[in-house]
């Protein structure tokens, strides 16, 4: 039984305004798999994510988390092996302080006090913020809130880590340090984002939406060889397979 | 608004004086928080005219304060910020009660002033003992105790949340009234009709966060109350800290030293 398989089939979603925000997504994704979901904005990412761990079910097709289906009966199964890192760490971390933050699942689990104590110290330690532990969580700096709001996660144990935009609002050095970090979980990884270089470093697989329907699903490098593909969705080749500015090679 | 944003950072320090560790911090915030409602019920049940009788209250705050190593003058400070409110309640006090009821030395002192001194006594009391319990224990301790003594679950999130996002909110504001004025000019720009505007969007951003809050929440498993990690003890000492004060709020209330006093003196 593996709970690291994410598949969607023929999923629709029509919002009670009457956009079409997802039409006949289908796909997917493997254990330990790392995968990039690219695309403009309003192309249906967010909507897409929020079925991964049942903040909205399945108006039509399916959702299924490893070997359970989304569906409200699931929900808390889902919502344990399903991790989310949110694009605003201000909206995850709610609790007065980082240690009650990172603590806040595993006490939501039922867990008796030494387990959660010993999943707040590994996930801190995990993502290098054991110093913040005591800090209110509203007084970090963005790197910082960022680094938390994964622990705040990865406490849970899940097996799938799905995050949006992770490295929007960090500076260069705190973005990097992300992609390491990113790169050292061997969770299944679903990353929607708007920054290409980093889906080259972390990613092996991309999926480009394009107005709530998939475009193209494949290896990182081939897609973003693809200009034409690229253009048609609003997006661009990552700066670096771009020549250089200065020589033009 | 730029006034307020930096007033608030000024409770982000009330947070940090409330990590120091001294024998007042280290107790438990139940006790604390009790005796401070002691202390509350026992200033506000005095009759109108009462003012020596309140006096030897301020031991409490004062005690507190020493042993807690709080700085003063900036809990004065937050005082003042709160004192309109206590100025004006009380200030038509001096017309509508004009009775005599003191004379000092041919100077005659109407009820009315009597009860507008013990207003502002009471005030001074209540908000210095309830900033002193923030500032020993933080907001989050307090709300800890409320659940362990038996206030609903709703109440205490509701509390706490509203805490943690007074920051987020404000300095959401801040930025929407800087842009504002960025793009007003000669008082053009600032009237009613886009303050009504910005205040709307500041509702409707605030409503959206509150689902993401909300959908982050669930996603880590709530389902309605929050469980602390903190775990409280409540030891001897507390028990001495809790009955020691109570019972020498309920001395003070029931009998008037400084008059006790007064007399002792004046038949000695």
């Amino acid at each position: 039984m593996s709970h690291h398989l994410v598949e969607l089939t023929d999923l629709n979603y029509t919002y009670p305004d009457a956009t079409q925000a997802l039409d006949s997504v289908s796909f997917r994704i493997t254990h330990g798999e790392s995968v990039a979901l690219v695309g403009a904005n309003g192309a249906g990412k967010s909507t897409l994510l929020m079925h991964l761990n049942g903040a909205l079910l399945a108006q039509h097709g399916a959702v299924r988390i490893g070997d359970i289906p989304a569906t409200r009966a699931t929900l808390p199964e889902i919502r344990r092996s399903v991790g989310m890192v949110f694009q605003d760490p201000d909206d995850q971390l709610f609790m007065p302080t980082v240690f009650e933050d990172v603590a806040f699942g595993p006490l939501n689990l039922g867990l008796p006090p030494e387990e959660v104590e010993r999943r707040v110290n590994d996930a801190l330690a995990r993502v290098g913020a054991e110093g913040l532990r005591k800090r209110p969580s509203h007084h970090l700096s963005g790197g910082e809130k960022r680094n938390v709001a994964i622990a705040t996660v990865l406490a849970m144990q899940p097996d799938v880590l799905v995050m949006d935009e992770p490295s929007s609002s960090l500076d260069p050095l705190a973005r990097r340090r992300l992609i390491y970090l990113l790169n050292s979980f061997d969770h299944t990884k679903i990353i929607a984002t708007h920054d290409l270089d980093l889906v080259l470093d972390v990613c092996r697989r991309t999926i480009v939406m394009h107005q709530g329907r998939i475009m193209a699903d494949g290896p990182t490098g081939e897609i973003f060889q693809d200009e034409g593909l690229l253009r048609r969705s609003h997006l661009e080749k990552p700066l670096r397979l771009q020549a250089c500015p200065v020589c033009g090679r | 608004m730029a006034d307020i944003a930096t007033t608030l950072f000024d409770l982000g320090r009330l947070d940090r004086l409330a990590c120091a560790d001294t024998p007042v911090h280290r107790l438990d915030p139940r006790a604390k928080l009790l005796t401070t409602l002691v202390f509350l019920l026992c200033v506000v049940s005095f009759d109108r005219y009462s003012v020596a009788g309140l006096l030897p209250f301020s031991l409490y705050p004062v005690a507190i304060i020493a042993v807690a190593g709080l700085p003063a003058g900036f809990l004065f400070k937050k005082m003042l910020m709160v004192a309109p409110l206590a100025l004006l309640v009380g200030i038509a006090n001096p017309w509508f009660d004009q009775v005599p009821l003191l004379d000092l030395g041919g100077i005659t002192i109407s009820g009315g002033w009597v009860s507008y001194a013990s207003i502002l006594l009471r005030f001074l009391l209540t908000v210095t003992a309830t900033l002193t319990l923030i500032a020993t224990t933080g907001f989050h301790g307090v709300c800890v105790a409320l659940r362990r003594i038996g206030v609903p679950a709703a109440m205490t999130v509701q509390l706490l949340l509203a805490y943690r996002y007074l920051f987020v909110l404000v300095s959401e504001g801040a930025r929407m009234v800087r842009a504002r004025s960025l793009r007003s000019f000669r008082r053009q720009g600032e009237g009613f009709a886009p303050y009504a505007s910005l205040v709307g969007h500041l509702l409707l951003r605030t409503i959206d966060r509150a689902q993401r809050i909300h959908r982050a929440m669930l996603a880590r498993g709530f389902s309605g109350e929050l469980h602390s990690p903190v775990l409280l003890r409540f030891r001897p000492t507390d028990t001495i800290f809790l009955l020691g004060w109570s019972m020498l709020f309920l001395l003070f209330r029931l009998v008037n030293l400084p008059q006790w006093l007064g007399r002792l003196v004046v038949a000695g």
